[in-house]
């Protein structure tokens, strides 16, 4: 199997090479790729959509539509990893440990028995090892901050690098950072596992609502310059306030699914402990 | 002699991103550890988006974000100033969809590895053809 | 552009990407993996491409790697091939 592939790749390489010899040099302005749309959308984007990112613009603007399937993609990624590890374990018979926090004491509950209920107890698993102080300490006070810098990456798309998609990783990545730092159950308690996956919906139904809603007052579907008279602007201004609202959208759905994927991959579907 | 080096300058990046697709084809035909096949689909992804990506270069033109951002709704841009922003829209989307496809053959890998015990192509394919 | 440094950084991609694929620990491979993302990262910035630079240092080399991290703690760490 190795020397076929090899094979194939060694052919398909030479082809391919030889292929560009065809292809314009290399950084050349005068190149087909960058002489049909693209000056239109260089020199129009400022007058029509008051946006000086031009790639925020033609994505949620002029390439809309790909835009809003390509969040339902995403979305669908997310629901797929879940329908494939998601287990719902009755609670197994069997005996259940718990840690004392103030001690650091491990108790052990014989089944049938129960623990009074109380705040001192958490429950943990056999394979429960305790996180590191410094590590705990640290992403504790940086996860704030990372969100904060995540939710200026989203409102910034317009005028620097950035927009929906990456700041709605950031914000994936500060979740898991608490699953990783401490452990799985705690993230979970600080962001349950049903408001994650309606959470993920909503950033599509933003979307996608608001391309209806455009339908609704009268233009075509995703055009937001129906949007001035819901928001009292003119045309070129409710079109860049259209492109923020989706990227609100799309940016909850990414993260939703960020946090989703990590959370049944690192437990495959059982929620535990986690990493 | 001359030309040839004409060509090779022009032309060097291209035969780089080739060499790295090519690297990504052999890993998902040649290996046998599932976990290496997804390493290599995700080394072919990145090397596509880095083929498109690179057809939008310009020589001496700057990033694709206006400038006289506010209140200069007059100002003439010129398309030869700025690289050209349509690859890299097309691209966005291929890297967010590339991360959620690795989502799931993560996910497949893993459910794999619960039925079978390992992780390896041909002993997942004798497990099969013994039952 | 400079050359010279876009030659070096793509012979550093060559490299990561031909030992993400070669070395015998998985965990390897996922680390050797989140490093070609971020040498990408840096191609593109190069480039010019600041957005798709900006989303895969964050996706490739952040959340991707994380989950194969994940993924190759949950299976087996060792590989024949």
């Amino acid at each position: 199997m190795k020397i076929i592939g090899l094979i194939i790749a060694l052919v398909t390489g030479v082809l391919l090479i030889g292929a560009t010899g065809d292809f314009p040099d290399w950084a050349d302005p005068a190149s087909p790729a960058s002489t049909h749309l693209s000056p239109h959308f260089i020199e129009k984007t400022m007058e029509e959509t008051s946006v000086p990112n031009i790639v925020t613009a033609v994505l949620a603007d002029y390439r809309g539509y790909d835009t809003m399937y390509e969040t339902a993609v995403i979305f669908t990624a997310g629901l797929a990893c879940f329908i494939l590890l998601r287990i719902f374990v009755r609670e197994e018979p069997g005996d259940r440990l718990y840690r004392h926090l103030l001690t650091g004491v491990t108790v052990r509950v014989k089944e049938g028995m129960e623990l009074p209920p109380s705040e001192d107890f958490e429950r943990i698993d056999a394979t429960w090892t305790p996180p590191d102080l410094i590590i705990k300490t640290v992403c504790r006070f940086l996860i704030p901050f990372i969100q904060l810098f995540a939710l200026y990456v989203i409102a910034h798309g317009h005028h620097s690098p950035g927009g929906g998609f990456q700041g709605g990783v950031i914000l994936g990545a500060s979740i898991i950072l608490l699953a990783i730092s401490q452990d799985l159950r705690t993230s979970v308690r600080r962001m349950r596992e049903k408001l994650d996956a309606v959470l993920c919906a909503v950033g599509v139904i933003i979307y996608a609502g608001t391309g209806a809603l455009c339908l609704l007052l009268g233009l075509n579907f995703l055009d937001y310059s129906a949007l001035a008279s819901v928001l009292h602007c003119d045309p070129v201004t409710a079109r860049s306030h259209g492109i923020l609202i989706v990227e609100i959208g799309v940016g909850i759905a990414v993260m939703c699914t960020m946090i989703w994927i990590y959370n049944n991959v690192s437990s495959t579907g059982k929620y535990d402990e986690g990493l | 002699m001359g030309d040839l080096i004409q060509i090779v300058v022009a032309k060097y990046n291209y035969w780089i991103y080739i060499t790295l697709m090519m690297i990504g084809l052999y890993a998902m035909i040649a290996k046998n550890n599932l976990v290496k096949k997804i390493v290599g689909m995700n080394i072919f992804q990145t090397a596509i988006i880095l083929f498109y990506v690179s057809t939008g270069a310009k020589r001496g033109a700057t990033i694709p974000i206006l400038e006289h951002g506010h209140g200069a709704a007059s100002h003439v841009f010129h398309a030869v100033d700025y690289i050209n922003p349509l690859p890299h829209v097309l691209m966005l989307t291929a890297i967010v969809v590339s991360v959620a496809t690795l989502g799931v053959a993560l996910a497949l890998a893993i459910k794999i590895y619960n039925r079978h015990n390992t992780l390896e192509e041909d002993e997942i394919l004798a497990q099969i053809r013994e039952k | 552009m400079i050359w010279e440094l876009d030659l070096a950084i793509l012979t550093l991609v060559v490299m990561a990407g031909i030992g993400a694929i070669t070395v015998k620990d998985l965990l390897g491979a996922a680390i050797l993996f989140g490093a070609y993302s971020f040498m990408m990262c840096l191609l593109w910035s190069i480039m010019g491409a600041v957005d798709v630079s900006f989303t895969e240092a964050s996706v490739g080399a952040g959340v991707s790697t994380v989950f194969f991290v994940a993924a190759v703690f949950r299976t087996t760490r060792r590989t024949k091939d």
